[in-house]
């Protein structure tokens, strides 16, 4: 099969996409609510009710929004219409039986603060899940509370500083993460009240032994390391770097934003890591949502599962009980985490199983390099060695001639591909991160590949339609700058 | 599973045929050679998980842990105290059918993401419009995080320390707001309504903040709280409830500086507590000090009108530790649903939902005061309630609990009552927090009151 290389040519036709409020008509409306079948009360005093038409949200017909949100639909990139080879995020296909699943109406339709007794068939579900966690990890206390990776990394953290605490050295408080590391890293070191130093990495993207040496001592309160890393690197030398900051009596966290990568490969737990988080959005295949909602279930030792937030689900004589654990952390939000997310996840694992999950693995380590062999004579590498579930290119080169990587990225919108992580890590420079995720099939790969060699012609052929791209979208580049100058946050009468 | 060895998972399309093709091109035999970092001790370790499951086993699984739970949705329920059962509309579902709103990634590249930043800023602006604020963020995780985060930006803008919370908010809230304040430099203090009004304000009080309605259904004092907040140079910071702002005052009216809500009753199922999403709305002079994610509106190169990401100086991705808060992946697609419901709904519909819940809720109140043995607990104030109520029980309240579900109604949440309320001062709880919505139909309540009537009778025998 040769799929076509080329662009697309067609600029979308600009449809009509103003806002509902300024295609509403007085009196029309989307929904009609049964009349009162009780007699009407008293209304309070009019002091406390709302003014009459002071509430303005559209009046449209059912109709007008389905059709305008099924309008905004189509302006929008998505895995079920688009290759993302997008570096660090995992954009893989979301199995459609999970969302079936998740809107079961017994899973749907439970309210959180039902009796235990009446909602044995949710808390099974996420006592197993829990359970699957452990064993993917090797960190077998499980809490399936955080409501996304950051929440996951913030319990992490609260659980480290409490643990620590319990055994009086409660004034530890530094966070070593490495230069390489997501953002969310520091800021929820600063939330959890941790100062940030920062750990170098060194020429072969690996942390740099002597640095961490250096720098762990008897202030360390905890070492954030993601792995792999987001050089899409295994670290070496995971096991004496975890031993460096044992010796120095910090906690190893690991950051499991790219757990993806090394299911059935290597367990965190058994190379020394105490506490890790997954996103389930990620891994465990749930949708992303355009942004959420994700989950970022916390994993810890033996030791350290008494400090997980509450609740978890544990199992007696009478059946699956919601409880707190001894020296947990507290709730850090209202109910029991993200549960329609954890339902597709199951669903996800028992799709796969435990040798499917090893071979999820296995393809998207595969498929990352697959690309990188065939790209490396064109792009630079952050690295130049064999890499796991992301290749990290540089496009110094094409900087150099002129086309930085940003217009790079946007140039493969008009191929209908969207672009990667663009400048992340921080670290490399012109940094394009590619991750092609193990659902993609070498055809996809291949055309990418050929896409991503076509931009590089393209840059000396015709540079200037790489710099101004892309040009097949419902916009071409938005005015950012003035968008944060001039903020326009939400619908007004004059627009 | 099928043991053709050349067959692929649904999931996993590449062949063996073509791993093995790939891996000649990128220069190795074996995949082992391609995780050769992971030192050896280590690699490849046994994963003790089920075998994998086609299609139609899971699904079988899945209905059957589904049908362990009593689902809400097919029979009379009376919970709420935070996630509450409305009425959603056909539209929501067939909106969030559509894999290009689910399957999307964040609108980092806009030009690619048209769709999510619109609806998301029809979210705002829908949301502003509810609370009558003039700015919302994009979504919080849920309303406690919203909630404990409005908190730690009222400490930012006013530079103080000090949190005040009134002790009639949901204990959620306080545990929540304990777990995102714990290694920050503020304190909280849980103060009395009458403290609060009182004007003892201490000088370092960054804001005093309160849910109205409270947890206990009761409409607060919002303009003294408020006034007496704003004397003491301290923000005034009200966590609420949507669809009574179909009816009762919003915050914007009253000069509250940051509301926050559980928006899960615009729209999202309840889905044994998330996912949800958080609202957060403040003054517009505060917007850089704001958490999470905001969408603005801007033109393209060619003058069209387009919407981005906006304000990212204040996100973890560019401020790293001094970011406004760590929120990365959020809620965009629960916030979508929020979208389509305020859409769906229009003015119209969401005063009824509002109205509809009011009625219903004092119709089951006035039956229930007039059982023998049951009461509405009062606490001698007169203070409005919008659809949610504590009524004192004549044996403890879970015991009440066990003898609807024998008849098929989910009764309320067992809560403690302070004895000026009827609360029995220790032993098992024996007040319970009834919610009614528009869901609940006139013989649903009877249906309650006969079986509450039936309970109290037999207390008297």
């Amino acid at each position: 099969m040769n799929a076509s290389v080329a662009p697309n040519t067609s600029v979308a036709d600009m449809p009509d996409r103003s806002l509902l409020m300024d295609r509403s008509i007085s009196g029309r409306r989307a929904v009609a609510l049964p009349a009162s079948d009780v007699p009407l009360a008293e209304m309070p005093d009019a002091a406390v009710l709302r003014e009459d038409g002071d509430l303005q949200l559209p009046e449209v017909s059912q109709l007008d929004v389905i059709r305008y949100f099924t309008l905004l639909s189509r302006l929008n990139f998505s895995i079920d219409t688009n290759f993302y080879p997008l570096g660090s995020c995992t954009m893989k296909y979301n199995p459609k039986l999970n969302d079936q699943m998740a809107s079961l109406g017994g899973f749907a339709n439970i309210h959180p603060l039902q009796d235990d007794d009446s909602v044995q068939g949710a808390l099974e579900l996420m006592y197993e899940l829990q359970r699957w966690l452990g064993e993917a990890t090797g960190l077998p206390g499980v809490g399936l509370a955080p409501l996304a990776g950051a929440q996951g990394e913030y319990a992490g953290l609260l659980i480290a500083r409490a643990a620590l605490d319990a055994r009086g050295e409660g004034d530890r408080k530094v966070a070593l993460i490495p230069d390489s590391a997501h953002g969310t890293n520091p800021a929820s070191a600063a939330m959890a009240g941790l100062d940030v130093v920062v750990v170098k990495t060194d020429e072969h993207g690996n942390v740099d032994v002597e640095d961490l040496r250096q720098k762990a001592d008897e202030n360390t309160c905890v070492f954030m390391l993601t792995i792999p890393s987001t050089l899409g690197l295994f670290e070496p030398n995971i096991v004496e770097i975890n031993q460096i900051v044992h010796d120095a009596g910090g906690v190893v966290y690991a950051d499991g934003a790219n757990l993806n990568a090394l299911l059935g490969l290597v367990k965190l737990g058994d190379v020394g890591v105490d506490i890790c988080h997954s996103n389930l959005h990620k891994t465990f295949s749930t949708p992303h949502g355009g942004g959420g909602p994700g989950a970022g279930p916390v994993m810890v030792t033996e030791e350290l599962a008494s400090f997980l937030p509450e609740p978890i689900v544990a199992k007696n004589e009478n059946g699956y009980r919601l409880s707190r654990p001894d020296d947990s952390i507290g709730k850090i939000n209202g109910f029991h985490g993200s549960f329609s997310i954890l339902v597709r996840a199951y669903t996800y694992m028992q799709a796969l199983g435990g040798d499917g999950l090893r071979a999820v693995s296995e393809n998207a380590v595969i498929n990352a390099n697959y690309i990188q062999a065939l790209l490396r004579d064109r792009y630079d590498l952050a690295v130049d060695r064999i890499c796991m579930h992301e290749t990290v290119l540089s496009g110094k080169r094409q900087a150099d001639r002129g086309v930085p990587a940003l217009n790079i990225a946007k140039r493969l919108l008009d191929y209908g591909i969207h672009a990667p992580t663009m400048y992340f890590p921080l670290i490399v420079p012109e940094a394009l991160m590619v991750e092609p995720t193990e659902t993609e099939s070498k055809e996809t790969l291949d055309r990418f590949v050929a896409v991503m060699r076509a931009i590089d012609d393209e840059i000396d052929d015709d540079p200037e339609t790489v710099l101004h791209a892309p040009h097949t979208l419902p916009n071409t580049r938005l005015d950012e700058a003035t968008a944060a100058r001039r903020p326009v946050l939400r619908w007004q009468s004059s627009s | 599973m099928s043991a053709d060895e050349n067959s692929t998972h649904p999931f996993i399309p590449n062949t063996s045929s073509e791993r093995a093709e790939m891996m000649s091109t990128i220069g190795v035999d074996v995949f082992d050679s391609l995780i050769t970092d992971i030192p050896d001790q280590h690699r490849n370790p046994p994963l003790r998980l089920p075998d994998a499951a086609s299609e139609l086993e899971v699904a079988t699984r899945m209905q059957a842990l589904a049908a362990l739970n009593h689902d809400a949705g097919s029979r009379p329920s009376f919970l709420g105290a935070g996630a509450y059962r409305h009425f959603i509309p056909s539209t929501v579902g067939a909106i969030l059918q559509r894999g290009e709103f689910v399957t999307s990634y964040t609108p980092y590249q806009p030009e690619a993401a048209q769709g999510v930043l619109q609806s998301g800023f029809e979210f705002q602006s829908a949301v502003a419009q509810i609370f009558d604020m003039e700015v919302a963020n994009a979504g919080m995780y849920d309303g406690p995080t919203a909630f404990a985060e409005a908190g730690l930006m009222a400490a930012r803008v006013s530079r103080r320390n000090r949190i005040l919370i009134l002790d009639t908010v949901d204990q959620r809230l306080l545990e929540v707001a304990d777990a995102y304040t714990r290694h920050q430099q503020v304190e909280i203090e849980v103060v009395s309504q009458q403290r609060a009004l009182s004007g003892d304000i201490p000088d370092d009080a960054a804001c005093i903040a309160f849910q109205s309605p409270n947890f206990m259904g009761q409409i607060e004092d919002v303009q003294a709280l408020t006034d007496t907040a704003h004397a003491a140079g301290a923000l005034s910071v009200m966590h609420t409830y949507p669809i009574a702002l179909g009816m009762f005052k919003p915050p914007g009216a009253y000069g509250v500086d940051i509301a926050t809500a559980e928006g899960q009753p615009l729209g999202v199922p309840l889905t044994f507590g998330g996912a949800y999403v958080g609202l957060f709305t403040s003054k517009q002079r505060f917007i850089r000090q704001l958490p999470g994610r905001i969408i603005g509106r801007t033109t393209d190169t060619k003058g069209r009108t387009g919407y981005t990401l906006t304000l990212q100086t204040r996100e973890q991705h560019i401020r790293r530790e001094r970011a406004t808060s760590n929120i990365c992946t959020s809620t965009q697609l629960i916030g979508l649903m929020v979208s389509v419901y305020c859409a769906t709904m229009g003015p119209r519909g969401l005063r009824e939902v509002a109205e509809l819940s009011y009625h219903k809720a004092h119709y089951l109140a006035d039956a229930i005061d007039t059982l023998p043995n049951w009461r509405v607990a009062n606490d001698g104030s007169s203070a409005v309630f919008f659809n949610e109520f504590p009524v004192v029980c004549p044996i403890p309240s879970n015991e009440v609990n066990r003898r609807l579900a024998e008849v098929g109604i989910i009764g309320g949440l067992p809560v403690v009552l302070p004895s000026d309320a009827g609360g029995n001062g220790g032993g098992p709880p024996n007040g319970m927090l009834f919610c009614v919505t528009e869901m609940n139909s006139r013989q649903d309540i009877d249906r309650l009151v006969g079986a509450l009537a039936d309970v109290g009778s037999e207390v008297s025998a």
